[in-house]
Protein backbone atom coordinates (compact mmCIF):
# COMPACT_ATOMS: atom_id res chain seq x y z
CA UNK A 1 0.00 0.00 0.00
CA UNK A 2 2.22 2.50 0.89
CA UNK A 3 5.58 2.80 -0.55
CA UNK A 4 7.43 4.40 2.84
CA UNK A 5 6.42 1.54 4.93
CA UNK A 6 9.53 -1.18 5.69
CA UNK A 7 8.94 -4.20 3.78
CA UNK A 8 8.00 -7.27 6.66
CA UNK A 9 8.10 -10.81 5.40
CA UNK A 10 4.61 -11.86 4.66
CA UNK A 11 2.87 -13.00 8.18
CA UNK A 12 -0.03 -15.58 8.50
CA UNK A 13 -3.48 -14.37 9.15
CA UNK A 14 -6.58 -12.45 7.75
CA UNK A 15 -4.97 -9.55 5.54
CA UNK A 16 -7.18 -6.22 6.39
CA UNK A 17 -5.79 -3.87 3.55
CA UNK A 18 -8.98 -3.93 1.86
CA UNK A 19 -11.22 -3.37 4.86
CA UNK A 20 -10.66 0.58 4.38
CA UNK A 21 -11.74 0.61 1.10
CA UNK A 22 -15.31 -1.86 1.65
CA UNK A 23 -15.77 1.02 4.62
CA UNK A 24 -15.48 3.70 1.54
CA UNK A 25 -17.63 1.75 -1.21
CA UNK A 26 -20.28 1.30 1.76
CA UNK A 27 -20.58 4.67 2.68
CA UNK A 28 -20.83 5.57 -1.04
CA UNK A 29 -24.03 2.44 -1.08
CA UNK A 30 -22.20 -0.19 -2.95
CA UNK A 31 -23.69 -3.59 -1.00
CA UNK A 32 -21.10 -6.59 -0.60
CA UNK A 33 -21.98 -10.08 -1.53
CA UNK A 34 -23.92 -11.84 1.29
CA UNK A 35 -23.34 -15.67 2.60
CA UNK A 36 -26.75 -18.00 1.60
CA UNK A 37 -27.33 -20.47 4.14
CA UNK A 38 -27.29 -24.20 3.17
CA UNK A 39 -30.71 -23.86 1.32
CA UNK A 40 -33.31 -27.55 1.74
CA UNK A 41 -36.54 -28.27 1.73
CA UNK A 42 -37.13 -31.20 4.25
CA UNK A 43 -40.67 -32.17 5.45
CA UNK A 44 -42.68 -35.27 7.78
CA UNK A 45 -46.02 -36.25 8.09
CA UNK A 46 -47.76 -39.01 10.70
CA UNK A 47 -49.91 -41.16 8.44
CA UNK A 48 -52.08 -44.05 9.79
CA UNK A 49 -49.46 -46.66 10.43
CA UNK A 50 -46.40 -44.18 11.27
CA UNK A 51 -44.47 -41.52 9.35
CA UNK A 52 -42.72 -40.69 6.52
CA UNK A 53 -39.93 -38.04 6.22
CA UNK A 54 -38.63 -36.40 2.78
CA UNK A 55 -35.42 -34.50 1.78
CA UNK A 56 -34.16 -33.09 -1.59
CA UNK A 57 -30.89 -33.59 -2.27
CA UNK A 58 -28.69 -30.50 -3.09
CA UNK A 59 -25.97 -29.33 -1.01
CA UNK A 60 -25.08 -25.68 -1.70
CA UNK A 61 -21.65 -23.72 -0.98
CA UNK A 62 -22.88 -19.78 -1.64
CA UNK A 63 -24.39 -19.89 -4.80
CA UNK A 64 -22.58 -23.17 -6.02
CA UNK A 65 -24.29 -26.65 -6.20
CA UNK A 66 -21.32 -28.76 -4.46
CA UNK A 67 -23.36 -32.07 -3.83
CA UNK A 68 -25.84 -32.84 -6.57
CA UNK A 69 -27.05 -35.80 -4.32
CA UNK A 70 -26.34 -36.01 -0.79
CA UNK A 71 -27.98 -37.67 2.10
CA UNK A 72 -29.87 -35.26 4.22
CA UNK A 73 -32.55 -38.27 6.16
CA UNK A 74 -29.83 -39.27 8.96
CA UNK A 75 -29.87 -42.46 11.09
CA UNK A 76 -30.33 -41.90 14.91
CA UNK A 77 -31.88 -45.21 15.55
CA UNK A 78 -33.30 -48.29 13.93
CA UNK A 79 -36.82 -46.79 14.52
CA UNK A 80 -35.61 -43.59 14.19
CA UNK A 81 -34.55 -40.76 11.90
CA UNK A 82 -34.07 -37.37 11.28
CA UNK A 83 -34.05 -35.10 8.26
CA UNK A 84 -31.44 -32.26 8.88
CA UNK A 85 -31.50 -28.33 6.74
CA UNK A 86 -28.32 -25.52 8.14
CA UNK A 87 -25.06 -26.33 8.06
CA UNK A 88 -24.41 -29.48 6.55
CA UNK A 89 -21.40 -30.20 9.40
CA UNK A 90 -23.56 -29.03 12.26
CA UNK A 91 -26.17 -31.30 11.04
CA UNK A 92 -24.22 -34.31 10.64
CA UNK A 93 -22.25 -34.12 13.97
CA UNK A 94 -25.23 -33.33 16.32
CA UNK A 95 -26.90 -36.30 14.77
CA UNK A 96 -24.09 -38.83 14.72
CA UNK A 97 -23.30 -37.41 17.83
CA UNK A 98 -27.00 -38.42 19.69
CA UNK A 99 -27.21 -41.77 17.58
CA UNK A 100 -23.93 -42.94 19.43
CA UNK A 101 -25.56 -41.88 22.67
CA UNK A 102 -28.64 -43.38 21.73
CA UNK A 103 -26.77 -46.77 20.83
CA UNK A 104 -25.51 -46.49 24.55
CA UNK A 105 -28.53 -46.30 26.19
CA UNK A 106 -29.75 -48.85 24.44
CA UNK A 107 -27.18 -50.89 25.98
CA UNK A 108 -27.54 -49.46 29.39
CA UNK A 109 -31.82 -50.30 29.39
CA UNK A 110 -31.95 -53.13 27.09
CA UNK A 111 -34.95 -50.99 25.62
CA UNK A 112 -35.68 -49.82 22.00
CA UNK A 113 -34.85 -46.41 21.69
CA UNK A 114 -37.88 -43.85 22.62
CA UNK A 115 -38.25 -40.38 20.13
CA UNK A 116 -38.74 -38.47 22.87
CA UNK A 117 -35.49 -39.22 24.41
CA UNK A 118 -33.21 -38.29 21.32
CA UNK A 119 -35.98 -35.29 21.27
CA UNK A 120 -34.63 -34.28 24.60
CA UNK A 121 -30.83 -35.36 24.06
CA UNK A 122 -31.13 -33.01 20.43
CA UNK A 123 -32.53 -29.82 22.45
CA UNK A 124 -30.38 -30.10 25.78
CA UNK A 125 -27.44 -29.72 23.45
CA UNK A 126 -28.79 -27.31 20.67
CA UNK A 127 -30.25 -24.96 23.74
CA UNK A 128 -26.52 -24.93 25.80
CA UNK A 129 -24.88 -23.57 22.14
CA UNK A 130 -27.69 -20.67 21.87
CA UNK A 131 -28.41 -21.39 18.46
CA UNK A 132 -24.63 -21.03 17.00
CA UNK A 133 -25.06 -24.85 16.41
CA UNK A 134 -26.74 -24.14 13.50
CA UNK A 135 -28.92 -27.18 12.77
CA UNK A 136 -32.52 -27.38 12.36
CA UNK A 137 -34.35 -30.84 12.57
CA UNK A 138 -37.16 -32.92 11.30
CA UNK A 139 -37.20 -35.83 14.08
CA UNK A 140 -39.90 -38.79 13.20
CA UNK A 141 -40.17 -42.30 14.67
CA UNK A 142 -42.42 -45.23 15.71
CA UNK A 143 -41.64 -46.29 19.44
CA UNK A 144 -43.65 -48.47 22.09
CA UNK A 145 -45.63 -45.65 22.44
CA UNK A 146 -46.67 -44.60 19.17
CA UNK A 147 -45.59 -42.94 16.16
CA UNK A 148 -44.12 -39.09 16.39
CA UNK A 149 -42.67 -36.13 14.86
CA UNK A 150 -41.29 -33.45 16.07
CA UNK A 151 -39.40 -30.08 14.56
CA UNK A 152 -36.17 -28.89 16.25
CA UNK A 153 -34.88 -25.44 16.17
CA UNK A 154 -31.17 -24.02 16.52
CA UNK A 155 -32.11 -22.51 19.04
CA UNK A 156 -33.47 -25.44 20.90
CA UNK A 157 -37.08 -25.01 20.94
CA UNK A 158 -39.40 -28.09 19.80
CA UNK A 159 -42.50 -28.45 18.92
CA UNK A 160 -44.49 -31.47 18.26
CA UNK A 161 -46.79 -31.50 14.82
CA UNK A 162 -48.80 -33.92 12.76
CA UNK A 163 -47.16 -32.53 9.34
CA UNK A 164 -43.80 -30.15 9.64
CA UNK A 165 -41.92 -28.82 7.06
CA UNK A 166 -38.63 -27.39 7.67
CA UNK A 167 -35.26 -25.32 5.62
CA UNK A 168 -35.43 -22.62 3.01
CA UNK A 169 -38.52 -24.32 1.09
CA UNK A 170 -40.46 -24.71 3.65
CA UNK A 171 -42.77 -22.64 2.95
CA UNK A 172 -43.24 -24.15 -0.53
CA UNK A 173 -43.95 -27.31 1.16
CA UNK A 174 -45.72 -26.53 3.74
CA UNK A 175 -48.63 -24.80 1.30
CA UNK A 176 -48.59 -28.31 -0.23
CA UNK A 177 -49.11 -29.93 2.84
CA UNK A 178 -51.67 -26.83 4.34
CA UNK A 179 -53.56 -27.55 1.35
CA UNK A 180 -53.86 -32.24 1.23
CA UNK A 181 -53.06 -33.03 4.73
CA UNK A 182 -55.81 -34.94 5.82
CA UNK A 183 -55.86 -37.56 9.31
CA UNK A 184 -55.71 -41.04 8.38
CA UNK A 185 -53.52 -41.24 5.05
CA UNK A 186 -52.55 -44.45 3.20
CA UNK A 187 -49.20 -45.42 2.99
CA UNK A 188 -49.36 -44.76 -0.97
CA UNK A 189 -51.16 -41.40 -0.08
CA UNK A 190 -48.55 -40.35 2.47
CA UNK A 191 -45.17 -40.95 0.08
CA UNK A 192 -47.80 -39.32 -2.77
CA UNK A 193 -47.78 -36.02 -0.62
CA UNK A 194 -44.53 -35.81 1.02
CA UNK A 195 -43.15 -36.26 -2.60
CA UNK A 196 -45.23 -33.61 -4.04
CA UNK A 197 -44.35 -31.38 -1.24
CA UNK A 198 -40.32 -31.82 -1.65
CA UNK A 199 -41.02 -31.59 -5.54
CA UNK A 200 -42.44 -27.96 -4.64
CA UNK A 201 -39.53 -26.99 -2.88
CA UNK A 202 -37.36 -28.51 -5.27
CA UNK A 203 -38.98 -26.57 -8.44
CA UNK A 204 -39.78 -23.36 -6.75
CA UNK A 205 -36.95 -22.89 -4.25
CA UNK A 206 -33.18 -21.95 -5.43
CA UNK A 207 -31.74 -23.47 -2.71
CA UNK A 208 -33.35 -27.22 -2.82
CA UNK A 209 -33.09 -29.12 -5.67
CA UNK A 210 -32.32 -33.22 -7.46
CA UNK A 211 -33.68 -35.89 -6.18
CA UNK A 212 -36.57 -36.41 -3.87
CA UNK A 213 -35.30 -39.22 -0.55
CA UNK A 214 -38.02 -40.73 1.37
CA UNK A 215 -38.28 -42.76 3.99
CA UNK A 216 -41.05 -45.07 5.74
CA UNK A 217 -40.81 -45.49 9.63
CA UNK A 218 -43.57 -48.33 10.86
CA UNK A 219 -43.84 -50.24 13.76
CA UNK A 220 -41.32 -52.93 13.68
CA UNK A 221 -40.37 -51.94 10.16
CA UNK A 222 -38.69 -48.88 8.11
CA UNK A 223 -37.92 -48.56 4.39
CA UNK A 224 -35.49 -46.33 3.41
CA UNK A 225 -35.96 -45.24 -0.34
CA UNK A 226 -32.95 -42.95 -1.24
CA UNK A 227 -33.79 -41.16 -4.46
CA UNK A 228 -37.17 -42.16 -4.81
CA UNK A 229 -38.00 -39.98 -7.09
CA UNK A 230 -35.45 -38.25 -9.66
CA UNK A 231 -37.35 -34.94 -11.40
CA UNK A 232 -33.90 -33.73 -12.64
CA UNK A 233 -32.05 -36.05 -15.00
CA UNK A 234 -29.42 -35.26 -16.77
CA UNK A 235 -30.80 -34.72 -20.36
CA UNK A 236 -27.67 -33.34 -22.75
CA UNK A 237 -25.24 -36.19 -23.74
CA UNK A 238 -22.68 -34.86 -25.99
CA UNK A 239 -22.61 -37.76 -28.78
CA UNK A 240 -19.02 -37.24 -29.82
CA UNK A 241 -17.86 -38.55 -26.18
CA UNK A 242 -15.06 -37.09 -24.72
CA UNK A 243 -11.33 -37.95 -24.76
CA UNK A 244 -8.73 -37.43 -22.16
CA UNK A 245 -5.30 -36.92 -22.88
CA UNK A 246 -3.34 -39.60 -22.54
CA UNK A 247 -1.64 -40.30 -18.85
CA UNK A 248 2.01 -39.69 -17.90
CA UNK A 249 4.36 -41.79 -19.86
CA UNK A 250 6.48 -44.21 -18.09
CA UNK A 251 10.46 -43.65 -19.25
CA UNK A 252 12.16 -45.83 -16.67
CA UNK A 253 11.00 -48.48 -13.97
CA UNK A 254 13.87 -49.11 -11.27
CA UNK A 255 12.42 -50.31 -7.73
CA UNK A 256 15.47 -49.85 -4.98
CA UNK A 257 14.40 -52.29 -1.48
CA UNK A 258 15.32 -49.98 1.52
CA UNK A 259 15.55 -52.39 4.13
CA UNK A 260 16.97 -55.63 3.59
CA UNK A 261 14.64 -58.95 4.55
CA UNK A 262 15.35 -60.31 8.21
CA UNK A 263 15.88 -63.42 8.40
CA UNK A 264 14.60 -65.13 11.71
CA UNK A 265 16.48 -68.12 13.13
CA UNK A 266 14.65 -70.43 15.65
CA UNK A 267 16.75 -70.66 18.72
CA UNK A 268 16.74 -73.47 21.11
CA UNK A 269 14.98 -72.24 24.32
CA UNK A 270 11.82 -70.71 24.32
CA UNK A 271 11.22 -67.18 26.61
CA UNK A 272 10.93 -67.38 30.35
CA UNK A 273 9.72 -65.38 33.02
CA UNK B 1 -40.28 -5.42 3.12
CA UNK B 2 -37.15 -7.47 4.17
CA UNK B 3 -37.49 -11.02 3.23
CA UNK B 4 -38.10 -13.88 5.64
CA UNK B 5 -34.94 -15.04 7.78
CA UNK B 6 -36.19 -18.54 8.82
CA UNK B 7 -32.89 -18.48 11.26
CA UNK B 8 -34.68 -16.02 13.78
CA UNK B 9 -35.07 -17.89 16.76
CA UNK B 10 -38.18 -19.07 17.71
CA UNK B 11 -40.41 -16.44 19.86
CA UNK B 12 -43.88 -17.00 20.74
CA UNK B 13 -45.92 -13.25 19.84
CA UNK B 14 -48.14 -14.77 22.29
CA UNK B 15 -51.54 -13.75 24.62
CA UNK B 16 -51.48 -15.86 27.91
CA UNK B 17 -53.85 -14.85 30.84
CA UNK B 18 -54.20 -16.45 34.15
CA UNK B 19 -57.35 -15.78 35.96
CA UNK B 20 -58.78 -17.34 39.75
CA UNK B 21 -62.38 -17.86 40.42
CA UNK B 22 -64.73 -19.04 43.37
CA UNK B 23 -62.55 -22.56 43.89
CA UNK B 24 -59.84 -22.55 41.15
CA UNK B 25 -57.84 -20.79 38.10
CA UNK B 26 -58.42 -20.41 34.59
CA UNK B 27 -55.72 -20.29 32.30
CA UNK B 28 -55.92 -18.83 28.47
CA UNK B 29 -53.53 -19.15 25.78
CA UNK B 30 -53.29 -18.43 21.70
CA UNK B 31 -51.30 -20.84 19.71
CA UNK B 32 -49.19 -19.25 17.60
CA UNK B 33 -45.27 -19.68 17.18
CA UNK B 34 -43.47 -17.26 14.71
CA UNK B 35 -40.13 -17.00 13.24
CA UNK B 36 -39.46 -13.70 12.45
CA UNK B 37 -42.76 -13.29 10.56
CA UNK B 38 -43.09 -16.49 9.25
CA UNK B 39 -45.97 -18.75 11.52
CA UNK B 40 -43.59 -21.68 11.92
CA UNK B 41 -46.38 -23.41 14.39
CA UNK B 42 -49.98 -22.47 14.08
CA UNK B 43 -51.33 -24.93 16.62
CA UNK B 44 -49.16 -24.91 19.29
CA UNK B 45 -49.36 -25.31 23.12
CA UNK B 46 -48.26 -23.12 25.58
CA UNK B 47 -49.71 -24.14 28.64
CA UNK B 48 -47.47 -26.58 29.73
CA UNK B 49 -47.70 -29.38 32.69
CA UNK B 50 -45.44 -28.58 35.94
CA UNK B 51 -46.95 -30.95 38.19
CA UNK B 52 -50.54 -32.62 37.96
CA UNK B 53 -51.97 -29.80 39.88
CA UNK B 54 -49.97 -26.71 38.63
CA UNK B 55 -49.45 -25.69 35.02
CA UNK B 56 -47.66 -22.59 33.73
CA UNK B 57 -48.41 -20.33 30.23
CA UNK B 58 -45.36 -19.62 28.70
CA UNK B 59 -44.12 -16.45 26.64
CA UNK B 60 -41.33 -14.86 24.71
CA UNK B 61 -38.49 -17.18 23.54
CA UNK B 62 -39.71 -20.65 22.57
CA UNK B 63 -36.46 -22.12 23.58
CA UNK B 64 -35.97 -20.63 26.76
CA UNK B 65 -39.52 -21.00 28.00
CA UNK B 66 -39.19 -24.75 27.05
CA UNK B 67 -35.88 -25.24 28.96
CA UNK B 68 -37.14 -23.58 31.96
CA UNK B 69 -40.37 -25.16 32.21
CA UNK B 70 -38.57 -28.73 31.88
CA UNK B 71 -35.87 -27.80 34.34
CA UNK B 72 -38.79 -26.91 37.03
CA UNK B 73 -40.92 -29.85 36.13
CA UNK B 74 -38.05 -32.11 37.39
CA UNK B 75 -37.17 -30.04 40.57
CA UNK B 76 -41.02 -30.23 41.57
CA UNK B 77 -40.93 -34.15 40.57
CA UNK B 78 -38.13 -34.67 43.35
CA UNK B 79 -39.58 -32.01 45.65
CA UNK B 80 -42.99 -33.94 45.35
CA UNK B 81 -41.31 -37.29 46.14
CA UNK B 82 -38.79 -35.38 49.21
CA UNK B 83 -42.09 -33.65 50.75
CA UNK B 84 -44.53 -36.86 50.17
CA UNK B 85 -47.72 -35.17 49.19
CA UNK B 86 -48.41 -32.56 46.10
CA UNK B 87 -46.39 -29.50 45.99
CA UNK B 88 -48.07 -26.08 46.70
CA UNK B 89 -48.30 -23.59 43.95
CA UNK B 90 -46.56 -20.96 45.72
CA UNK B 91 -43.04 -23.60 45.59
CA UNK B 92 -44.05 -24.14 42.20
CA UNK B 93 -44.08 -20.30 41.14
CA UNK B 94 -41.13 -19.71 43.17
CA UNK B 95 -38.98 -22.24 41.71
CA UNK B 96 -39.55 -20.73 38.28
CA UNK B 97 -38.64 -16.97 39.71
CA UNK B 98 -35.24 -18.55 40.89
CA UNK B 99 -34.46 -19.32 37.41
CA UNK B 100 -35.56 -16.58 36.23
CA UNK B 101 -34.23 -14.02 38.51
CA UNK B 102 -30.87 -15.69 38.38
CA UNK B 103 -29.81 -16.03 34.51
CA UNK B 104 -32.06 -12.65 33.97
CA UNK B 105 -28.91 -11.92 31.50
CA UNK B 106 -29.70 -14.82 29.09
CA UNK B 107 -33.25 -15.39 29.37
CA UNK B 108 -36.16 -13.72 27.54
CA UNK B 109 -39.06 -15.14 28.89
CA UNK B 110 -42.42 -14.73 30.51
CA UNK B 111 -44.38 -16.81 32.66
CA UNK B 112 -47.66 -17.20 34.40
CA UNK B 113 -47.58 -19.82 36.86
CA UNK B 114 -51.42 -21.31 37.90
CA UNK B 115 -52.76 -24.00 40.24
CA UNK B 116 -54.97 -25.29 42.45
CA UNK B 117 -53.52 -26.94 45.91
CA UNK B 118 -55.49 -27.37 49.57
CA UNK B 119 -53.76 -25.34 51.60
CA UNK B 120 -54.59 -21.87 49.63
CA UNK B 121 -56.58 -23.12 46.76
CA UNK B 122 -56.70 -21.48 43.32
CA UNK B 123 -53.57 -18.88 42.84
CA UNK B 124 -52.25 -16.96 39.96
CA UNK B 125 -48.50 -15.95 39.73
CA UNK B 126 -46.53 -13.81 37.49
CA UNK B 127 -43.23 -14.26 36.69
CA UNK B 128 -42.16 -11.65 34.24
CA UNK B 129 -38.98 -10.51 32.02
CA UNK B 130 -36.29 -10.04 35.12
CA UNK B 131 -37.88 -12.83 37.41
CA UNK B 132 -40.17 -10.95 39.54
CA UNK B 133 -42.91 -13.09 41.50
CA UNK B 134 -46.07 -11.42 41.93
CA UNK B 135 -48.93 -12.66 43.39
CA UNK B 136 -52.46 -11.44 41.44
CA UNK B 137 -56.11 -12.60 41.16
CA UNK B 138 -55.57 -12.45 37.26
CA UNK B 139 -52.35 -12.08 35.18
CA UNK B 140 -52.12 -11.27 31.69
CA UNK B 141 -48.75 -11.53 29.56
CA UNK B 142 -47.05 -11.47 26.15
CA UNK B 143 -47.14 -9.50 23.30
CA UNK B 144 -51.46 -9.23 22.86
CA UNK B 145 -51.89 -8.73 26.77
CA UNK B 146 -51.15 -4.68 25.76
CA UNK B 147 -54.36 -4.49 24.38
CA UNK B 148 -56.15 -6.41 27.37
CA UNK B 149 -55.09 -4.01 30.46
CA UNK B 150 -57.79 -1.65 29.74
CA UNK B 151 -60.21 -4.60 29.24
CA UNK B 152 -59.66 -6.26 32.33
CA UNK B 153 -59.46 -3.11 34.46
CA UNK B 154 -63.32 -3.11 33.04
CA UNK B 155 -64.92 -6.53 33.15
CA UNK B 156 -62.92 -9.07 35.89
CA UNK B 157 -64.71 -9.02 38.63
CA UNK B 158 -64.24 -10.91 42.38
CA UNK B 159 -65.94 -13.77 42.57
CA UNK B 160 -66.72 -15.45 39.51
CA UNK B 161 -67.95 -19.06 38.74
CA UNK B 162 -66.02 -20.99 36.72
CA UNK B 163 -68.00 -20.84 33.60
CA UNK B 164 -68.16 -17.26 34.20
CA UNK B 165 -64.18 -16.92 34.29
CA UNK B 166 -63.40 -19.35 31.49
CA UNK B 167 -65.95 -17.12 29.36
CA UNK B 168 -63.93 -14.04 30.18
CA UNK B 169 -60.45 -15.76 29.45
CA UNK B 170 -61.54 -16.75 25.85
CA UNK B 171 -63.35 -13.62 25.05
CA UNK B 172 -60.19 -11.76 26.09
CA UNK B 173 -57.76 -14.00 24.04
CA UNK B 174 -59.83 -13.84 21.08
CA UNK B 175 -59.84 -9.71 21.17
CA UNK B 176 -55.69 -10.04 21.85
CA UNK B 177 -55.54 -11.92 18.50
CA UNK B 178 -57.82 -9.93 16.82
CA UNK B 179 -55.36 -6.70 17.35
CA UNK B 180 -52.40 -8.65 17.84
CA UNK B 181 -50.49 -9.84 15.28
CA UNK B 182 -48.26 -12.37 16.67
CA UNK B 183 -51.08 -13.82 18.05
CA UNK B 184 -53.39 -16.06 16.36
CA UNK B 185 -54.57 -19.38 16.03
CA UNK B 186 -56.64 -21.49 18.20
CA UNK B 187 -57.72 -20.47 22.01
CA UNK B 188 -56.18 -23.18 24.76
CA UNK B 189 -57.56 -22.98 27.81
CA UNK B 190 -56.81 -25.42 31.15
CA UNK B 191 -59.04 -24.80 34.14
CA UNK B 192 -57.47 -26.43 37.47
CA UNK B 193 -59.56 -26.90 40.68
CA UNK B 194 -59.94 -29.70 43.41
CA UNK B 195 -61.65 -31.94 40.86
CA UNK B 196 -58.38 -31.50 38.88
CA UNK B 197 -57.94 -30.84 35.60
CA UNK B 198 -59.99 -29.94 32.49
CA UNK B 199 -58.44 -29.00 29.42
CA UNK B 200 -60.44 -26.73 26.40
CA UNK B 201 -59.87 -26.29 23.19
CA UNK B 202 -61.27 -23.20 20.56
CA UNK B 203 -61.10 -23.25 16.66
CA UNK B 204 -61.13 -19.91 14.93
CA UNK B 205 -64.50 -20.25 13.88
CA UNK B 206 -66.17 -20.59 17.47
CA UNK B 207 -65.06 -17.60 18.29
CA UNK B 208 -66.97 -14.17 18.64
CA UNK B 209 -66.49 -12.22 16.08
CA UNK B 210 -65.38 -8.55 16.58
CA UNK B 211 -64.97 -5.15 14.71
CA UNK B 212 -64.72 -5.00 11.20
CA UNK B 213 -63.80 -9.07 11.44
CA UNK B 214 -65.88 -11.25 8.97
CA UNK B 215 -67.27 -14.42 9.52
CA UNK B 216 -65.33 -17.63 8.02
CA UNK B 217 -66.00 -18.62 5.17
CA UNK B 218 -65.12 -22.22 2.88
CA UNK B 219 -62.06 -23.16 1.53
CA UNK B 220 -61.44 -22.73 -2.06
CA UNK B 221 -60.49 -25.46 -2.15
CA UNK B 222 -64.01 -27.07 -0.74
CA UNK B 223 -65.74 -24.97 -3.60
CA UNK B 224 -63.07 -25.96 -6.48
CA UNK B 225 -63.49 -29.85 -6.03
CA UNK B 226 -67.27 -29.77 -5.54
CA UNK B 227 -68.48 -31.55 -9.25
CA UNK B 228 -69.13 -28.47 -11.76
CA UNK B 229 -72.75 -27.16 -12.11
CA UNK B 230 -74.87 -28.40 -15.36
CA UNK B 231 -74.10 -25.99 -18.43
CA UNK B 232 -77.16 -23.84 -19.32
CA UNK B 233 -79.25 -24.34 -21.78
CA UNK B 234 -80.03 -21.55 -24.23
Amino acid sequence: MSKAAVDLPPKGGFSFDLCKRNDMLAKKGLTGPSFRKTGTTIVGLIFQDGVILGADTRATEGPIVCDKNCEKIHYMAPNIYCCGAGTAADTEAVTDMVSSQLQLHRYHTGRESRVITALTLLKKHLFSYQGYVSAALVLGGVDCTGPHLHTIYPHGSTDTLPFATMGSGSLAAMAMFESKYKEGLSRDEGIQLVVEAICSGIFNDLGSGSNVDVCVITKGHKEYLRNHLLPNPRTYINEKGYSFPKKTEVLMTKITPLKERVEIIETGDAMEE
Amino acid sequence: MDCLNLNEPHSMGTTIIGVTYDGGVVLGADSRTSTGVYVANRASDKITQLTDNVYVCRSGSAADSQIVSDYVRYFLHQHTIQLGQPATVKVAANLVRLLAYNNKNMLQTGLIVGGWDKYEGGKIYGVPLGGTILEQPFAIGGSGSSYLYGFFDQAWKEGMTKEEAESLVVKAVSLAIARDGASGGVVRTVTINADGVTKNFYPGDTLPLWHEEIPAQNSLLDILSAPSPEPMSM
